[in-house]
């Protein structure tokens, strides 16, 4: 299991304009960092870069002691603007498929769909879902395959008050065992989180 | 393997239901062939003397039809970030992903191959060399347009940018299958063009993989 997230020295250009550099991060098991900043300012590339879909300019991104490929194949769950979900599927196929995916099983997928009250929506197709209900949807790909690190882009933007709650709950859950969380928001996380500003 | 089956499964269906799927393509097809005739003319000689070469052209043309969307949409809804955490490879999800684009539009269009090409004129003797030609170059048209697919990603007017840079990956292809066909056809040895045709594909499933998965990763950073 990764026992931390360290970023040494950072630095990220897109379109050759240097997004930010000397940026480092320590995490360890049961902590959450919010990264904050302007619009633009690099934090969804952070995320991508942790995520090792884009690439660094300079630095070093680690997993304590695991490979850095093995962690992002089996250690990392990333929830980004776009949720990964074709319109034309219906709910239920869609969390099945990337459920087994990313490592999980049907009978976490179950307690999962309970505890997103998502049943109701189970045959719906994606594409008759709101912004909310396919964020939930989302979501629920955490909980139905455990992994440690947990890569949010704006996770909170399309939940209602009660569900920004809910996730907050299951965010601290994560951390009590042993889970870490690196989330780009523009609104306050509802747990205890380190700040990284990134400014350009 | 489990992983490969379901994501091999998820992309047949998707597959057969992205742009129309096989019903499209075999439109297509059977629409091209139904206007041969009537730009040729209707006699049976002329016909079945280009029956199969049609049969074998047209296949490569429909292979086209919603081929620009086999990268393009999972790269506009996030998929493809997320099929790309995951314990496979992304060279082997990219032929899993041509695989599945095979089976739901290259396997019924081999399929009609030989119907068309009897139903031109052609001899029925032929229809099993068209057949096994069809399928074999079906695969090798899958993977190479898979390396144009991914290419293209991201790019305005990616459907014919696509086109532009699968249609010369086609030309071997065409012209081995075409010629074994015409040399069969004309009682000429015509092995070499199947064998040829075979180690085209061949090198299609090797290589395609790995240029497409280079390509994607690109496209995401």
């Amino acid at each position: 299991m990764m026992s931390a997230l360290e970023i040494k020295e950072l630095a990220i250009s897109r379109g050759g304009r240097p997004l930010f550099q000397g940026l480092n991060l320590n995490l360890s098991a049961g902590q959450a960092c919010a990264l904050t900043g302007r619009n633009g300012s690099g934090k969804t590339s952070l995320l991508r870069a942790i995520a090792g879909l884009l690439s660094a300019d300079t630095g070093e991104i680690g997993f304590g002691e695991q490979d850095p490929d093995q962690a992002r194949r089996t250690e990392i769950h990333l929830v980004g603007h776009a949720d990964g979900l074709k319109s034309g599927q219906t709910a239920r196929d869609e969390l099945a498929f990337w459920t087994r995916w990313s490592g999980g099983n049907l009978s976490s997928l179950d307690s999962a769909i309970d505890r997103l009250d998502i049943r109701r929506l189970l045959d719906l197709e994606v594409r008759r879902l709101s912004a909310g209900q396919k964020r939930r949807l989302a979501l629920a790909r955490l909980l139905a395959a455990p992994r440690t690190l947990w890569l949010l882009d704006e996770p909170l933007s399309p939940l209602d008050s009660v569900w920004r709650t809910r996730f907050g709950e299951m965010m601290s859950d994560h951390l009590g065992s042993g889970g870490m969380i690196v989330a780009a928001i523009h609104d306050p996380l509802p747990i205890p989180a380190q700040v990284l500003e990134i400014n350009p | 393997m489990s992983l490969a089956w379901e994501l091999l499964k998820r992309e047949t269906a998707l597959s057969w239901g992205r742009g129309g799927g096989p019903l499209v393509s075999a439109g297509f097809y059977l629409g091209v062939a139904t206007l041969l005739p009537l730009a040729a003319g209707p006699e049976p000689a002329r016909l079945a003397a280009v029956a199969p070469g049609v049969a074998w052209m047209t296949l490569a043309l429909a292979t086209l039809l919603g081929l620009d969307r086999l990268f393009e949409r999972d790269y506009e809804d996030g998929a493809l970030d997320l099929l790309t955490l995951s314990p496979l490879p992304l060279e082997f999800v990219c032929a899993l992903k041509c695989l599945g684009q095979w089976l739901a539009t290259g396997l019924p269009l081999a399929l009609a191959a030989p119907i068309t090409e009897i139903a031109l004129g052609g001899s029925p003797t032929l229809a099993p060399l068209v057949l096994v030609s069809a399928l074999v170059g079906g695969l090798a048209f899958a993977f190479a347009s898979g390396i144009g697919a991914a290419l293209s990603l991201g790019a305005r007017r990616g459907g014919l940018l696509t086109a532009v840079i699968v249609l010369p990956l086609f030309t071997p292809p065409v012209i081995f299958g075409g010629g074994a066909l015409d040399a069969f056809a004309s009682g000429l040895p015509w092995s070499a063009g199947f064998v040829l045709l075979c180690a085209y594909a061949a090198a299609a499933i090797a290589l395609g993989p790995l240029a497409m998965a280079a390509a994607c990763r690109n496209a995401l950073s």
